[in-house]
Protein backbone atom coordinates (compact mmCIF):
# COMPACT_ATOMS: atom_id res chain seq x y z
CA UNK A 1 0.00 0.00 0.00
CA UNK A 2 0.96 3.45 -0.64
CA UNK A 3 3.24 5.25 2.34
CA UNK A 4 1.20 8.69 2.46
CA UNK A 5 2.02 8.76 6.21
CA UNK A 6 5.74 9.31 6.22
CA UNK A 7 6.08 13.05 6.34
CA UNK A 8 8.06 13.89 3.40
CA UNK A 9 9.03 17.32 4.89
CA UNK A 10 9.94 16.63 8.43
CA UNK A 11 12.52 14.44 9.86
CA UNK A 12 13.87 13.83 13.32
CA UNK A 13 15.03 17.32 14.09
CA UNK A 14 13.73 19.58 11.07
CA UNK A 15 11.40 20.61 8.52
CA UNK A 16 11.21 21.85 5.32
CA UNK A 17 9.20 24.85 4.65
CA UNK A 18 8.91 27.60 2.24
CA UNK A 19 10.09 31.26 2.05
CA UNK A 20 9.77 33.60 4.86
CA UNK A 21 9.93 37.13 3.58
CA UNK A 22 9.76 38.83 6.71
CA UNK A 23 12.37 36.83 8.89
CA UNK A 24 14.37 35.35 6.80
CA UNK A 25 16.25 37.68 5.35
CA UNK A 26 17.99 39.01 7.90
CA UNK A 27 19.26 35.65 9.27
CA UNK A 28 20.28 34.75 5.17
CA UNK A 29 22.31 38.15 5.45
CA UNK A 30 24.39 37.40 8.02
CA UNK A 31 24.97 34.05 6.07
CA UNK A 32 26.39 36.17 3.56
CA UNK A 33 28.70 37.88 5.86
CA UNK A 34 30.13 34.03 6.19
CA UNK A 35 33.01 33.88 3.69
CA UNK A 36 33.55 30.83 4.47
CA UNK A 37 29.97 29.12 4.22
CA UNK A 38 29.86 31.40 0.58
CA UNK A 39 32.94 29.80 -0.57
CA UNK A 40 31.76 26.22 0.48
CA UNK A 41 27.86 26.85 -0.98
CA UNK A 42 29.13 28.98 -4.09
CA UNK A 43 31.01 29.21 -7.36
CA UNK A 44 30.53 32.64 -7.45
CA UNK A 45 33.06 35.18 -5.68
CA UNK A 46 31.66 35.75 -1.58
CA UNK A 47 29.67 38.77 -0.99
CA UNK A 48 28.00 40.10 1.75
CA UNK A 49 24.26 41.29 1.07
CA UNK A 50 22.14 43.44 2.83
CA UNK A 51 18.58 41.94 4.60
CA UNK A 52 16.94 44.45 1.30
CA UNK A 53 19.11 42.15 -1.20
CA UNK A 54 18.12 38.93 0.05
CA UNK A 55 14.31 39.82 -0.18
CA UNK A 56 14.53 40.64 -3.28
CA UNK A 57 16.49 37.54 -4.64
CA UNK A 58 13.59 35.77 -2.96
CA UNK A 59 11.21 37.27 -4.97
CA UNK A 60 12.87 36.80 -7.97
CA UNK A 61 12.95 33.15 -6.93
CA UNK A 62 9.59 32.33 -6.08
CA UNK A 63 8.90 34.52 -9.96
CA UNK A 64 11.16 31.49 -10.98
CA UNK A 65 9.50 28.93 -9.26
CA UNK A 66 5.96 30.02 -11.18
CA UNK A 67 7.45 30.79 -14.75
CA UNK A 68 9.97 28.34 -15.28
CA UNK A 69 8.40 24.97 -13.22
CA UNK A 70 11.59 23.37 -13.24
CA UNK A 71 12.79 24.73 -9.59
CA UNK A 72 11.97 23.45 -5.73
CA UNK A 73 13.01 25.60 -2.95
CA UNK A 74 12.95 24.46 0.72
CA UNK A 75 14.51 26.42 3.83
CA UNK A 76 15.20 24.41 6.81
CA UNK A 77 14.28 24.88 9.80
CA UNK A 78 15.14 23.45 13.28
CA UNK A 79 11.99 21.76 14.76
CA UNK A 80 13.11 23.98 18.05
CA UNK A 81 12.12 27.53 17.76
CA UNK A 82 11.44 27.47 14.00
CA UNK A 83 15.04 28.23 13.88
CA UNK A 84 15.85 29.05 10.26
CA UNK A 85 19.40 26.75 9.39
CA UNK A 86 19.97 26.21 5.73
CA UNK A 87 18.60 25.70 2.45
CA UNK A 88 18.16 22.97 -0.23
CA UNK A 89 16.78 22.77 -3.82
CA UNK A 90 16.06 20.66 -6.37
CA UNK A 91 16.79 23.01 -9.78
CA UNK A 92 17.42 22.56 -13.80
CA UNK A 93 14.55 20.13 -13.38
CA UNK A 94 14.34 18.72 -16.93
CA UNK A 95 10.95 16.74 -17.01
CA UNK A 96 10.99 14.80 -20.18
CA UNK A 97 14.54 13.25 -18.82
CA UNK A 98 13.48 12.96 -15.57
CA UNK A 99 16.52 14.36 -14.29
CA UNK A 100 17.62 17.81 -12.30
CA UNK A 101 20.04 18.86 -9.84
CA UNK A 102 19.86 18.95 -6.12
CA UNK A 103 22.12 22.00 -3.69
CA UNK A 104 21.99 22.03 0.15
CA UNK A 105 23.89 24.33 2.64
CA UNK A 106 23.87 24.64 6.51
CA UNK A 107 23.92 28.44 6.68
CA UNK A 108 25.75 28.74 10.78
CA UNK A 109 28.82 26.95 11.51
CA UNK A 110 27.33 26.11 15.07
CA UNK A 111 24.83 23.78 13.20
CA UNK A 112 27.10 21.65 10.98
CA UNK A 113 28.06 18.60 12.48
CA UNK A 114 24.78 17.93 14.30
CA UNK A 115 23.49 15.77 11.60
CA UNK A 116 21.15 18.52 9.84
CA UNK A 117 22.74 17.43 6.31
CA UNK A 118 22.21 13.92 6.54
CA UNK A 119 18.60 14.87 7.66
CA UNK A 120 18.04 17.50 5.21
CA UNK A 121 19.39 15.20 1.91
CA UNK A 122 17.19 12.10 3.28
CA UNK A 123 14.78 14.34 2.42
CA UNK A 124 15.71 16.09 -0.47
CA UNK A 125 16.35 12.88 -2.25
CA UNK A 126 13.07 11.44 -1.28
CA UNK A 127 11.05 14.75 -2.65
CA UNK A 128 13.34 13.88 -5.77
CA UNK A 129 12.39 10.67 -6.42
CA UNK A 130 9.86 9.23 -4.38
CA UNK A 131 7.91 12.42 -5.44
CA UNK A 132 8.98 13.90 -8.19
CA UNK A 133 9.83 10.28 -9.59
CA UNK A 134 13.26 11.83 -11.11
CA UNK A 135 15.56 9.29 -12.58
CA UNK A 136 18.74 10.99 -11.37
CA UNK A 137 19.59 13.83 -9.86
CA UNK A 138 22.80 15.56 -9.79
CA UNK A 139 25.13 17.93 -7.74
CA UNK A 140 28.24 20.43 -7.99
CA UNK A 141 31.41 20.21 -5.47
CA UNK A 142 34.56 21.94 -5.26
CA UNK A 143 37.58 19.39 -4.67
CA UNK A 144 37.89 21.43 -1.31
CA UNK A 145 34.82 21.11 -0.28
CA UNK A 146 35.16 17.85 1.80
CA UNK A 147 31.59 17.99 3.52
CA UNK A 148 29.55 17.90 0.55
CA UNK A 149 31.89 15.21 -0.87
CA UNK A 150 31.25 13.28 2.46
CA UNK A 151 28.12 14.02 2.39
CA UNK A 152 27.15 13.08 -1.48
CA UNK A 153 29.40 9.94 -0.90
CA UNK A 154 27.39 9.03 2.33
CA UNK A 155 24.00 8.80 -0.04
CA UNK A 156 25.47 7.19 -2.64
CA UNK A 157 26.83 9.50 -5.20
CA UNK A 158 29.18 9.15 -7.33
CA UNK A 159 31.50 11.15 -8.96
CA UNK A 160 31.24 11.25 -12.44
CA UNK A 161 32.88 14.68 -13.93
CA UNK A 162 36.13 16.51 -13.25
CA UNK A 163 36.11 19.98 -14.62
CA UNK A 164 39.85 20.24 -14.12
CA UNK A 165 40.85 23.69 -12.68
CA UNK A 166 37.25 25.41 -12.82
CA UNK A 167 37.56 27.32 -9.76
CA UNK A 168 40.28 29.89 -8.79
CA UNK A 169 40.22 30.76 -4.29
CA UNK A 170 42.97 31.58 -2.47
CA UNK A 171 45.61 32.12 -5.48
CA UNK A 172 45.42 28.42 -6.87
CA UNK A 173 43.09 26.53 -9.14
CA UNK A 174 40.29 23.74 -8.21
CA UNK A 175 38.83 20.74 -9.69
CA UNK A 176 34.51 21.64 -9.68
CA UNK A 177 32.90 17.64 -9.97
CA UNK A 178 29.98 16.66 -10.88
CA UNK A 179 28.28 13.49 -8.61
CA UNK A 180 25.09 11.81 -10.05
CA UNK A 181 22.73 9.19 -8.26
CA UNK A 182 20.00 7.45 -9.83
CA UNK A 183 16.92 6.24 -8.76
CA UNK A 184 17.15 2.95 -8.21
CA UNK A 185 20.79 3.44 -6.77
CA UNK A 186 19.04 5.82 -4.26
CA UNK A 187 16.18 3.21 -3.40
CA UNK A 188 18.23 0.21 -3.29
CA UNK A 189 20.10 2.55 -0.31
CA UNK A 190 17.66 4.09 1.40
CA UNK A 191 16.17 0.53 1.48
CA UNK A 192 18.88 -1.44 3.12
CA UNK A 193 19.35 1.89 5.71
CA UNK A 194 15.69 1.00 6.72
CA UNK A 195 16.36 -2.60 7.13
CA UNK A 196 19.43 -1.39 9.67
CA UNK B 1 40.15 28.51 4.71
CA UNK B 2 40.83 32.54 5.54
CA UNK B 3 38.14 34.62 6.63
CA UNK B 4 37.52 37.26 4.02
CA UNK B 5 36.02 39.79 5.69
CA UNK B 6 37.58 40.09 9.06
CA UNK B 7 40.95 41.81 9.47
CA UNK B 8 42.88 43.06 12.49
CA UNK B 9 40.70 45.92 13.28
CA UNK B 10 37.95 46.26 10.61
CA UNK B 11 35.63 43.74 8.95
CA UNK B 12 33.93 44.06 5.92
CA UNK B 13 29.74 44.08 6.05
CA UNK B 14 26.81 45.25 3.79
CA UNK B 15 24.58 47.63 5.88
CA UNK B 16 21.12 48.38 5.36
CA UNK B 17 20.77 51.74 3.10
CA UNK B 18 19.35 53.57 5.97
CA UNK B 19 22.47 52.63 8.01
CA UNK B 20 24.46 53.89 5.36
CA UNK B 21 22.16 56.85 4.15
CA UNK B 22 22.36 58.14 8.01
CA UNK B 23 26.21 58.27 8.32
CA UNK B 24 26.75 59.37 4.94
CA UNK B 25 24.98 62.45 5.46
CA UNK B 26 27.22 63.32 8.53
CA UNK B 27 30.45 62.47 6.46
CA UNK B 28 29.54 65.01 3.18
CA UNK B 29 29.30 67.72 5.65
CA UNK B 30 33.32 66.98 7.03
CA UNK B 31 35.03 69.10 4.03
CA UNK B 32 38.21 67.38 4.69
CA UNK B 33 36.97 64.16 4.22
CA UNK B 34 35.63 64.80 1.35
CA UNK B 35 38.33 66.55 -0.12
CA UNK B 36 40.66 63.34 0.34
CA UNK B 37 37.76 61.40 -0.88
CA UNK B 38 36.46 62.69 -3.68
CA UNK B 39 37.13 64.81 -7.05
CA UNK B 40 33.92 66.46 -7.25
CA UNK B 41 32.92 69.43 -6.01
CA UNK B 42 31.27 69.04 -2.09
CA UNK B 43 27.53 68.66 -2.44
CA UNK B 44 25.16 68.30 0.42
CA UNK B 45 22.09 65.55 0.09
CA UNK B 46 19.22 64.84 1.73
CA UNK B 47 19.47 61.88 4.16
CA UNK B 48 16.08 60.77 1.75
CA UNK B 49 18.23 61.16 -1.70
CA UNK B 50 20.75 59.47 -0.31
CA UNK B 51 18.82 56.13 1.13
CA UNK B 52 16.80 56.35 -2.47
CA UNK B 53 20.17 56.16 -4.10
CA UNK B 54 21.19 53.47 -1.93
CA UNK B 55 18.18 51.45 -2.17
CA UNK B 56 18.68 51.79 -6.16
CA UNK B 57 21.59 49.73 -5.89
CA UNK B 58 20.46 46.96 -4.05
CA UNK B 59 17.49 46.53 -6.39
CA UNK B 60 20.11 46.16 -8.99
CA UNK B 61 21.38 42.89 -7.35
CA UNK B 62 24.08 41.34 -7.27
CA UNK B 63 27.08 42.61 -10.07
CA UNK B 64 30.21 40.76 -11.21
CA UNK B 65 31.90 43.96 -11.79
CA UNK B 66 31.24 46.60 -8.81
CA UNK B 67 31.50 45.52 -5.33
CA UNK B 68 30.18 47.66 -2.05
CA UNK B 69 31.21 46.94 1.47
CA UNK B 70 30.71 48.83 4.99
CA UNK B 71 33.39 48.77 7.36
CA UNK B 72 32.95 48.13 11.02
CA UNK B 73 35.65 47.93 13.37
CA UNK B 74 36.24 44.39 15.36
CA UNK B 75 35.76 46.22 18.59
CA UNK B 76 33.56 48.30 19.24
CA UNK B 77 31.60 47.26 16.13
CA UNK B 78 31.36 51.12 14.75
CA UNK B 79 30.59 51.91 11.30
CA UNK B 80 33.57 53.54 10.30
CA UNK B 81 33.84 54.07 6.47
CA UNK B 82 33.24 51.93 2.72
CA UNK B 83 35.37 50.38 0.41
CA UNK B 84 34.13 49.90 -3.44
CA UNK B 85 35.72 47.75 -5.71
CA UNK B 86 35.06 47.96 -9.57
CA UNK B 87 36.00 45.20 -11.64
CA UNK B 88 37.34 44.96 -15.71
CA UNK B 89 36.84 40.62 -15.75
CA UNK B 90 38.19 40.65 -19.23
CA UNK B 91 41.52 42.45 -18.06
CA UNK B 92 41.45 41.02 -14.64
CA UNK B 93 42.43 44.55 -13.17
CA UNK B 94 40.49 45.80 -9.94
CA UNK B 95 39.69 49.51 -8.80
CA UNK B 96 39.35 50.56 -5.01
CA UNK B 97 38.14 53.54 -3.25
CA UNK B 98 38.20 53.22 0.38
CA UNK B 99 36.97 56.35 3.23
CA UNK B 100 37.09 56.49 6.65
CA UNK B 101 34.40 58.94 7.30
CA UNK B 102 34.91 58.84 11.02
CA UNK B 103 37.53 61.06 11.55
CA UNK B 104 38.61 59.66 14.62
CA UNK B 105 39.72 56.61 12.92
CA UNK B 106 42.51 57.79 11.16
CA UNK B 107 46.05 57.51 10.92
CA UNK B 108 45.71 54.54 13.81
CA UNK B 109 45.99 51.91 10.94
CA UNK B 110 42.04 50.83 10.19
CA UNK B 111 42.63 52.45 6.69
CA UNK B 112 46.17 50.22 5.73
CA UNK B 113 44.19 47.31 7.81
CA UNK B 114 40.66 47.79 4.88
CA UNK B 115 43.58 48.07 1.92
CA UNK B 116 44.64 45.08 3.10
CA UNK B 117 41.26 43.38 3.21
CA UNK B 118 40.86 44.41 0.05
CA UNK B 119 43.93 43.23 -1.82
CA UNK B 120 43.44 40.03 -0.20
CA UNK B 121 40.01 39.90 -1.37
CA UNK B 122 40.69 40.66 -4.62
CA UNK B 123 43.60 38.44 -5.74
CA UNK B 124 41.99 35.36 -3.48
CA UNK B 125 38.68 35.29 -4.22
CA UNK B 126 38.17 37.46 -7.24
CA UNK B 127 41.64 36.20 -8.93
CA UNK B 128 42.36 39.73 -10.03
CA UNK B 129 45.62 40.36 -11.53
CA UNK B 130 46.26 43.57 -10.53
CA UNK B 131 44.63 46.03 -8.31
CA UNK B 132 44.94 49.43 -9.04
CA UNK B 133 43.71 52.97 -7.42
CA UNK B 134 44.60 57.25 -7.99
CA UNK B 135 44.50 59.66 -5.12
CA UNK B 136 45.18 63.21 -4.50
CA UNK B 137 48.82 64.25 -4.09
CA UNK B 138 48.09 66.44 -1.01
CA UNK B 139 46.77 63.11 0.57
CA UNK B 140 50.00 62.20 2.37
CA UNK B 141 48.09 59.59 4.72
CA UNK B 142 46.55 57.57 2.46
CA UNK B 143 49.84 57.68 0.18
CA UNK B 144 52.10 56.50 2.96
CA UNK B 145 49.09 53.76 4.11
CA UNK B 146 48.79 52.22 0.33
CA UNK B 147 52.33 52.23 0.16
CA UNK B 148 53.53 50.22 3.57
CA UNK B 149 50.67 47.46 1.44
CA UNK B 150 52.78 47.21 -1.11
CA UNK B 151 51.57 49.54 -4.19
CA UNK B 152 53.50 51.43 -6.32
CA UNK B 153 52.99 54.50 -7.31
CA UNK B 154 52.99 54.23 -11.31
CA UNK B 155 52.24 57.54 -12.47
CA UNK B 156 50.56 60.96 -12.05
CA UNK B 157 47.92 63.28 -14.08
CA UNK B 158 49.81 66.50 -13.61
CA UNK B 159 47.53 69.32 -12.43
CA UNK B 160 44.53 67.74 -12.66
CA UNK B 161 42.87 68.86 -9.84
CA UNK B 162 41.22 72.18 -8.89
CA UNK B 163 40.84 73.44 -5.45
CA UNK B 164 41.39 76.19 -3.57
CA UNK B 165 42.87 78.06 -6.56
CA UNK B 166 45.34 75.66 -6.59
CA UNK B 167 45.88 72.96 -9.29
CA UNK B 168 47.35 69.64 -7.67
CA UNK B 169 48.04 66.46 -9.39
CA UNK B 170 46.43 62.91 -8.85
CA UNK B 171 48.59 60.12 -8.72
CA UNK B 172 48.31 56.76 -9.80
CA UNK B 173 49.17 53.17 -7.75
CA UNK B 174 48.58 49.61 -8.79
CA UNK B 175 50.02 46.20 -7.02
CA UNK B 176 50.03 43.18 -9.08
CA UNK B 177 48.81 39.83 -8.00
CA UNK B 178 52.96 38.22 -8.32
CA UNK B 179 53.84 41.01 -5.72
CA UNK B 180 51.02 40.47 -3.64
CA UNK B 181 51.81 37.15 -3.27
CA UNK B 182 55.55 37.95 -2.76
CA UNK B 183 54.59 39.89 0.59
CA UNK B 184 51.71 37.18 1.89
CA UNK B 185 55.41 34.57 1.41
CA UNK B 186 57.36 36.78 2.87
CA UNK B 187 55.68 38.01 5.67
CA UNK B 188 54.18 34.26 6.60
CA UNK B 189 50.91 35.90 6.84
CA UNK C 1 46.74 39.61 -36.17
CA UNK C 2 44.39 40.46 -38.52
CA UNK C 3 41.00 39.53 -38.06
CA UNK C 4 40.31 37.13 -34.69
CA UNK C 5 37.07 35.86 -36.31
CA UNK C 6 38.26 34.07 -39.73
CA UNK C 7 39.08 30.76 -39.66
CA UNK C 8 39.93 28.33 -42.49
CA UNK C 9 36.37 27.48 -43.49
CA UNK C 10 34.80 29.61 -41.94
CA UNK C 11 34.12 33.29 -40.14
CA UNK C 12 32.22 34.12 -37.23
CA UNK C 13 30.07 37.27 -37.61
CA UNK C 14 27.23 38.82 -35.26
CA UNK C 15 24.13 37.04 -33.83
CA UNK C 16 20.97 38.95 -35.69
CA UNK C 17 17.97 37.42 -33.81
CA UNK C 18 15.53 38.60 -36.16
CA UNK C 19 17.62 36.47 -39.17
CA UNK C 20 18.95 33.54 -36.83
CA UNK C 21 15.26 33.17 -35.80
CA UNK C 22 13.57 32.55 -39.09
CA UNK C 23 16.64 30.59 -39.79
CA UNK C 24 16.31 28.38 -36.61
CA UNK C 25 12.91 27.49 -37.32
CA UNK C 26 13.94 25.83 -40.09
CA UNK C 27 16.91 24.25 -38.57
CA UNK C 28 14.75 22.50 -35.52
CA UNK C 29 12.42 21.26 -38.43
CA UNK C 30 15.14 19.04 -38.16
CA UNK C 31 14.52 16.56 -36.11
CA UNK C 32 17.90 15.18 -36.10
CA UNK C 33 19.48 18.38 -35.29
CA UNK C 34 17.27 19.30 -32.31
CA UNK C 35 18.25 16.20 -30.49
CA UNK C 36 21.79 16.48 -31.18
CA UNK C 37 21.39 20.25 -29.77
CA UNK C 38 18.91 20.02 -27.45
CA UNK C 39 18.59 17.91 -24.16
CA UNK C 40 15.05 19.10 -23.80
CA UNK C 41 12.11 18.46 -26.24
CA UNK C 42 11.57 21.67 -28.01
CA UNK C 43 8.94 20.80 -30.07
CA UNK C 44 8.05 22.92 -33.47
CA UNK C 45 8.14 27.07 -33.02
CA UNK C 46 7.74 29.65 -35.41
CA UNK C 47 9.81 32.05 -36.71
CA UNK C 48 7.85 34.31 -34.46
CA UNK C 49 8.44 32.27 -30.97
CA UNK C 50 12.10 31.58 -31.62
CA UNK C 51 12.57 35.43 -31.93
CA UNK C 52 11.22 36.34 -28.35
CA UNK C 53 13.43 33.27 -26.89
CA UNK C 54 16.38 34.68 -28.71
CA UNK C 55 15.84 37.93 -27.85
CA UNK C 56 15.30 37.20 -24.12
CA UNK C 57 18.50 35.04 -23.90
CA UNK C 58 20.74 36.90 -26.77
CA UNK C 59 19.10 40.28 -27.21
CA UNK C 60 20.69 42.72 -24.67
CA UNK C 61 24.28 42.22 -24.42
CA UNK C 62 25.56 40.46 -21.67
CA UNK C 63 28.42 40.03 -20.09
CA UNK C 64 29.88 36.85 -20.36
CA UNK C 65 27.79 35.79 -22.99
CA UNK C 66 28.98 35.70 -26.74
CA UNK C 67 26.56 34.63 -29.22
CA UNK C 68 27.85 34.04 -33.14
CA UNK C 69 26.40 33.11 -36.33
CA UNK C 70 28.90 31.04 -38.46
CA UNK C 71 29.28 31.98 -42.06
CA UNK C 72 31.35 29.99 -44.76
CA UNK C 73 34.12 31.86 -45.87
CA UNK C 74 33.55 30.85 -49.78
CA UNK C 75 29.78 31.88 -49.97
CA UNK C 76 29.28 34.12 -46.75
CA UNK C 77 26.48 31.09 -46.30
CA UNK C 78 24.81 31.29 -42.59
CA UNK C 79 25.28 27.27 -41.42
CA UNK C 80 25.09 27.46 -37.59
CA UNK C 81 25.35 29.53 -34.49
CA UNK C 82 28.45 29.29 -31.85
CA UNK C 83 28.23 30.86 -28.09
CA UNK C 84 30.17 31.05 -25.10
CA UNK C 85 28.67 31.66 -21.85
CA UNK C 86 31.47 32.47 -18.58
CA UNK C 87 30.29 30.66 -15.59
CA UNK C 88 32.87 31.66 -13.08
CA UNK C 89 35.02 34.48 -13.84
CA UNK C 90 37.88 34.03 -11.68
CA UNK C 91 38.23 30.26 -12.31
CA UNK C 92 37.47 31.56 -16.52
CA UNK C 93 35.52 29.12 -17.08
CA UNK C 94 32.99 29.08 -19.89
CA UNK C 95 30.66 27.07 -21.65
CA UNK C 96 30.47 26.74 -25.64
CA UNK C 97 27.49 25.59 -27.70
CA UNK C 98 27.83 24.74 -30.85
CA UNK C 99 25.58 23.63 -33.53
CA UNK C 100 26.02 23.15 -37.33
CA UNK C 101 21.98 24.07 -39.21
CA UNK C 102 23.16 23.07 -42.52
CA UNK C 103 23.28 19.61 -42.62
CA UNK C 104 25.78 19.51 -45.81
CA UNK C 105 28.00 20.92 -43.80
CA UNK C 106 28.17 18.17 -41.32
CA UNK C 107 32.04 15.99 -41.20
CA UNK C 108 33.68 18.64 -43.60
CA UNK C 109 35.54 20.55 -40.88
CA UNK C 110 33.36 23.33 -40.81
CA UNK C 111 32.50 22.69 -36.94
CA UNK C 112 35.91 22.23 -35.71
CA UNK C 113 36.98 25.30 -38.01
CA UNK C 114 34.52 27.52 -35.83
CA UNK C 115 35.05 26.02 -32.72
CA UNK C 116 39.01 27.10 -32.93
CA UNK C 117 38.29 30.66 -34.05
CA UNK C 118 35.97 30.45 -30.89
CA UNK C 119 38.77 29.09 -28.96
CA UNK C 120 41.15 31.91 -29.94
CA UNK C 121 38.84 34.26 -29.34
CA UNK C 122 37.93 33.10 -25.88
CA UNK C 123 42.19 31.96 -24.99
CA UNK C 124 43.22 35.40 -26.40
CA UNK C 125 40.37 38.35 -26.41
CA UNK C 126 38.39 37.36 -22.88
CA UNK C 127 41.41 36.15 -21.43
CA UNK C 128 39.69 32.52 -20.07
CA UNK C 129 41.43 29.51 -18.65
CA UNK C 130 39.26 26.70 -19.71
CA UNK C 131 36.28 26.18 -21.96
CA UNK C 132 33.79 23.34 -21.20
CA UNK C 133 31.52 21.55 -23.11
CA UNK C 134 28.74 18.72 -22.86
CA UNK C 135 27.85 16.26 -25.38
CA UNK C 136 25.55 13.30 -26.10
CA UNK C 137 27.34 10.17 -26.37
CA UNK C 138 24.88 9.65 -29.64
CA UNK C 139 26.57 12.47 -31.12
CA UNK C 140 30.29 10.55 -32.09
CA UNK C 141 30.34 13.25 -34.92
CA UNK C 142 30.84 16.36 -32.50
CA UNK C 143 33.02 14.13 -30.03
CA UNK C 144 35.52 13.64 -32.82
CA UNK C 145 35.47 16.96 -34.10
CA UNK C 146 35.83 18.25 -30.24
CA UNK C 147 38.94 16.20 -29.77
CA UNK C 148 40.57 17.18 -32.94
CA UNK C 149 40.01 20.94 -31.40
CA UNK C 150 41.93 19.77 -27.80
CA UNK C 151 38.89 19.07 -26.16
CA UNK C 152 40.03 16.38 -23.14
CA UNK C 153 36.96 14.10 -21.81
CA UNK C 154 36.34 14.75 -18.21
CA UNK C 155 33.93 12.30 -17.38
CA UNK C 156 30.04 11.86 -18.22
CA UNK C 157 26.74 12.10 -16.64
CA UNK C 158 25.34 8.62 -16.68
CA UNK C 159 22.02 8.04 -18.23
CA UNK C 160 21.34 11.72 -18.19
CA UNK C 161 18.67 11.59 -21.56
CA UNK C 162 15.97 9.46 -21.80
CA UNK C 163 15.44 9.31 -25.67
CA UNK C 164 13.57 6.35 -27.60
CA UNK C 165 13.12 4.40 -25.25
CA UNK C 166 17.08 3.97 -23.59
CA UNK C 167 18.70 6.36 -22.19
CA UNK C 168 21.69 7.97 -23.01
CA UNK C 169 24.89 9.61 -20.94
CA UNK C 170 26.20 13.39 -21.58
CA UNK C 171 29.98 13.77 -21.72
CA UNK C 172 31.55 16.29 -19.93
CA UNK C 173 35.26 17.68 -22.38
CA UNK C 174 37.61 20.39 -21.45
CA UNK C 175 40.33 22.46 -22.50
CA UNK C 176 42.89 24.79 -20.67
CA UNK C 177 44.21 27.54 -22.18
CA UNK C 178 47.55 26.19 -21.64
CA UNK C 179 46.48 22.87 -23.79
CA UNK C 180 45.35 25.42 -26.11
CA UNK C 181 48.31 27.29 -26.39
CA UNK C 182 50.40 23.80 -27.15
CA UNK C 183 48.11 23.25 -29.86
CA UNK C 184 48.58 26.66 -31.36
CA UNK C 185 51.70 28.24 -30.75
CA UNK C 186 51.27 31.25 -32.74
Amino acid sequence: MLDIQTQLFESADLHLGPVDHEKDPEIESKWTHDSDFMRLMEINPARPLSAAMVKKQYEKLEKQIEEEKNLFHFMIRAKEADRLIGKAAIYWIEWTNSNGWIRLGIGAVEDRRKGFGTQAMQMLLRFAFAELNLFRVSAMAPEYNDGAIALLRKFGFTQEVSRRSALERDGRRWDLYVFGLLNEEWRSGSRSQEER
Amino acid sequence: MRDLFRGQLVRLTLEKSEVRARAELRWQRDTEFHRLADSGPALLNSERKIKEWFEKQAEKGVDPEKYSFSVRTLEEDQYIGFLGLWVDLIHREAWVGIGIGEREFWSRGYGTDMMKLCQQYVFAELGMERLSLGLHEYNARAFRSYKKCGFRLEGRTRQEVLREGKRTDVLWMGILREEWLQIQNGDGK
Amino acid sequence: MNDIFRGNLVRLSAFDPEEMSKTFARWHRNSEFQRLLNASARGLLSPKAELKWMEEEVGEISLGSYFFSIRTLEDDKLIGQINLDVVSWPGGDAFVGLGIGETEYWSKGYGTDAMNVLLRFAFIEVNLKRVTLTVFEYNPRAIRSYEKAGFRHEGRKRLLLNREGRRWDELYMGILREEWLALNPE
